[in-house]
């Protein structure tokens, strides 16, 4: 059932001739971004290569790159997921899911998973660019596993909050605009807290990322964001039984 | 007499629903047998489409039983649902998605095994008058297409119990026969509860009518009852008016004498 929600969920959006545009746009974007730093990499290589231990292309290219998409993603993220409950409720299909036989945590699991699938495919080819690298050079396989697992767990961690916040309202506008709301505001109030020990770091999803993109994996960064997918899951769940109560 | 009776298929017993510190639906107790329609009549606002969202698990009473096909609805959803099609009073589709690629989720949804779903959905278009437009975006069809796909929705999976919400409303004449003959026979297999306020459906196609006011049942009798209440047979719309008025009659008395 968690398969059969998340796929039509993928197959709703593929039928969405704006969602092909989007795609091929950000393709677009993506390998422009991804030029313009092997350029910049290519220029600055000679006098790297005077320094006694230069940063490798991993560390100039691809870390750059991940952080830059983890921000698109804070961005895009909303956009996609406002649809994902809100929509249910503006059209009155809810219902269908409701009356049919099975729970509210395979229509919320299916639509995060359906949802997760989607953006996993829409950044693959960022990880596909940066290996392609390894034609002419060596990578480092280390960083980059550790880039690509926490933007996994950055994008988890957006999905789920734009998924609740979906389950709040009716229009998918407004779920749009408040999912992006909490993510820049919790981007803004870690980069803004100048206390190294300010809580706001401890929060922030992008503020996480950090560590990754540094190529460190921290279990508790990675319990970090699955506690954080977690609870607005079960929120969200929480949220659709009480459409049951309520009304 | 009861060793003959027809299988009971729908047995609620005193719904009641409160919304904020207002009761909606006061004691409500239904049953419904095999190869039975039942109507649900009322005027706008009596509360017939809050219990058929009750029925079918959609909303929760606040105190009160459920059962389908004997299994309890609130404490085994998943199984209960199973016996179970419902079309809402806006028919829940998905209009991006072609017929077919909509009732094979459908289906699917309803537990239909992979190896039978294209069976499930060539009866179900057939028995709704589909056929031609299984290819079709649900948006580009007419509303009276898009109500017959909702209702191939709620029998995709055959199940025993059927409950439609207004399922005729604001359809043309042409269409409202076709979705009247499908539910006869959607009667003469399952069980159906239909909820209108059109009298005419009820006479053409219920063999038990209950009507609701004000979130209560005030009447249950067979349609040929209802016909001839009072000794007025064949006047079901004035019979139909006495008896709602009748009631609002014995309210405001019961009112006067609190004071």
């Amino acid at each position: 059932m968690i398969r059969l929600i998340a796929m039509r969920e993928l197959r709703s959006l593929f039928t969405l001739p704006s969602t092909w545009l989007i795609f091929a746009a950000l393709q677009f974007v993506f390998a422009w971004f991804f030029l313009a730093r092997l350029e910049a990499f290519l220029e600055v290589q000679p006098q790297l290569a005077q320094l006694a231990n230069p940063p490798g292309v991993t560390v100039t290219v691809a870390a750059p790159m991940f952080q830059t998409i983890a921000l698109l993603l804070m961005m895009l993220t909303p956009m996609y997921t406002m649809r994902l409950i809100a929509e249910e409720r503006r059209n009155q299909t809810l219902p269908l899911l409701l009356s049919a036989p099975l729970s509210e945590f395979h229509i919320v699991l299916g639509k995060f998973l359906g949802m997760l699938v989607f953006l996993v495919a829409l950044s693959a080819s960022v990880p596909l660019m940066l290996y392609s690298l390894a034609l002419g050079t060596s990578l480092d396989h280390g960083l980059m596993l550790a880039n690509l697992i926490g933007l996994l767990l950055l994008t988890a961690s957006f999905t789920a909050l734009g998924l609740y916040i979906s389950a709040l309202t009716a229009q998918p506008v407004i779920a749009a605009i408040g999912a992006l709301a909490a993510l820049v505001g919790l981007w803004l109030a870690d980069i803004g807290a100048s206390a190294p020990d300010s809580p706001w770091h401890a929060i922030s999803p992008l503020g996480r990322f950090q560590n990754f993109n540094a190529g460190l994996l921290d279990s508790s960064d990675a319990l970090f964001f699955v506690l954080f997918s977690g609870v607005f899951l079960l929120l969200t769940i929480r949220r659709l039984h009480n459409n049951r109560i309520y009304g | 007499m009861s060793d003959t009776a027809p299988e009971i298929t729908l047995s609620a017993r005193k719904l009641t629903r409160c919304f904020g510190n207002q009761k909606i639906i006061h004691d409500v107790s239904l049953t419904l047998r095999r190869g039975e329609v039942l109507g649900l009549l009322g005027h706008n606002g009596a509360g017939k489409s809050t219990t058929m969202q009750m029925l079918t698990g959609c909303l929760l009473p606040d105190s009160g039983d459920i059962e389908i096909c004997g299994i309890d609805l609130l404490r085994q959803p998943i199984l209960a649902k199973k016996h179970l099609g419902y079309l809402p009073e806006t028919p829940p589709l998905y209009r991006e998605l072609c017929v077919d690629d909509y009732l094979t989720f459908a289906a699917r949804l309803r537990g239909i095994e992979n190896g039978k779903v294209a069976a499930a959905l060539a009866q179900a278009k057939q028995r709704s008058g589909l056929d031609a437009v299984g290819g079709k975006i649900i948006s580009t069809l007419s509303k009276g297409y898009q109500q017959r796909v909702g209702i191939a929705q709620a029998i995709v999976h055959n199940p025993e119990v059927v409950v439609l919400d207004e399922p005729t409303v604001g359809l043309d004449p042409a269409q409202i026969r076709d979705i009247r003959a499908l539910i006869r026979e959607l009667g003469d297999r399952s069980s159906v509860i239909l909820s209108t306020h059109l009298l005419g459906e009820v006479e053409s196609l219920c063999d038990r009518v209950e009507i609701m006011q004000k979130g209560r049942l005030i009447y249950g009798d067979t349609t040929a009852a209802l016909s001839n209440y009072g000794g007025e047979p064949g006047r079901l719309e004035e019979n139909f008016i006495r008896i709602t008025e009748r009631e609002t009659a014995t309210a405001a008395t019961i009112a006067e004498d609190g004071k």
